[in-house]
């Protein structure tokens, strides 16, 4: 299926609209412990990953903390 | 003991320190290490996807010993800073942010007007907000009036150590604050944080002129004992100032008179 995944239009192999975020970060390596998710603009629940579902289409954030910072950085507002 | 009260902590030390352009992880460590600070500000960004071998700034910073404060740099509009915020206090452990709405890229002033907005919808939401503002004592009423748990108004540009510019705007912001009054931006060298301290600042929040000092680790310390300097002197309280001389030694008994 494909999401829009920090900005960028993504192809992720896995079964459709069954795929949770946890699953998601999992096969993009990514520790769910140190991230924070937003899923079409709301923010997530850390004991959600497991139980909320990705679905074709979704435009999905995730974030960490970074040396910071004033970077000329912007999280995108439009989908 | 002089402690450092914000919302419902207490902090002993006075200085605030960011993570941000140091040249490795280690020189932040340390230089964290010498500043004797508790509080750290650290960014919010999107993970990179495609390259994962990178280390995490949480690999390096002991999050049992210091407390870390999300901040919202590089949003321009409320909305973003919402979100940030809110994405900040999942990814860490608090409900506290360091609220910056940038105005503009070249200065990095604040937008006020959004910076309100962002405030109140984050109060409303029961984050402990500290807004970046400017030294705008007018502005930072307002922001004490929408729930701010401190107001940080800058002392000069982010990054530009220039000290501070406008010292009786602090003086006046320092009259009426009923909320912790923290210096965040501007300081270059240790007498700047001193001179924010001497004029009551409750606190110092500073990142570049540590990590871009050309030995970070001793300007971490600098700094350290600058606003402690600072603090002590604004406690003990300074002698007014004078047009002429008035002598230190007894102006009786000098010999051949």
């Amino acid at each position: 299926m494909q999401i829009t995944l920090n900005g960028d239009r993504r192809e992720i192999a896995g079964p459709l609209a069954t795929m949770t975020v946890a699953e998601l970060l999992a096969q993009l390596e990514i520790d769910g412990r140190r991230v924070a998710v937003e899923l079409n603009l709301v923010v997530l629940k850390r004991d959600a990953f497991g139980s909320t579902f990705v679905r074709e289409g979704d435009s999905v954030e995730i974030v960490n903390f970074v040396g910071g910072g004033e970077e000329n950085f912007k999280l995108r507002t439009e989908n | 003991m002089d402690t450092f009260k914000i919302a419902d902590k207490t902090f002993t030390s006075r200085l605030i320190v960011g993570t941000g352009k140091y040249s490795s992880p280690s020189v932040m460590v340390k230089a964290h290490e010498a500043s004797g600070a508790e509080i750290i500000t650290v960014a919010v960004r999107r993970v990179n996807i495609s390259d994962r071998t990178k280390e995490s700034l949480l690999d390096f910073i002991d999050t049992a010993k210091y407390f870390l404060l999300p901040n919202t740099a590089g949003c321009y509009t409320a909305d973003e800073a919402v979100r940030t915020a809110r994405l900040g206090r999942e990814a860490g452990l608090s409900n506290w942010v360091k609220l910056e709405v940038i105005g503009d890229e070249k200065t990095l002033f604040p937008d006020n007007e959004a910076l309100l907005d962002a405030t109140r919808a984050l109060v409303r939401e029961g984050f402990v907000v500290l807004p970046y503002t400017s030294d705008d004592p007018i502005v930072c009423r307002k922001l004490e009036d929408a729930g701010a748990a401190a107001i940080m108004p800058l002392g000069a540009p982010i990054g530009s150590g220039l000290g501070i510019q406008n010292v009786n705007n602090l003086r006046i912001i320092r009259e009426f604050a009923r909320v912790p009054l923290i210096v965040d931006a501007g300081v270059g060298t240790a007498s700047d944080a001193s001179l924010a301290m001497e004029l009551g600042a409750d606190g110092v929040l500073m990142n570049t002129a540590i990590a871009c000092a050309q030995d970070p680790v001793a300007m971490a310390e600098a700094m350290k004992l600058a606003v402690r300097a600072g603090r002590l002197a604004h406690l003990a309280g300074r002698i007014p100032r004078k047009m002429y001389a008035n002598a230190s030694s007894p102006v009786e008994g000098l010999v051949g008179r």
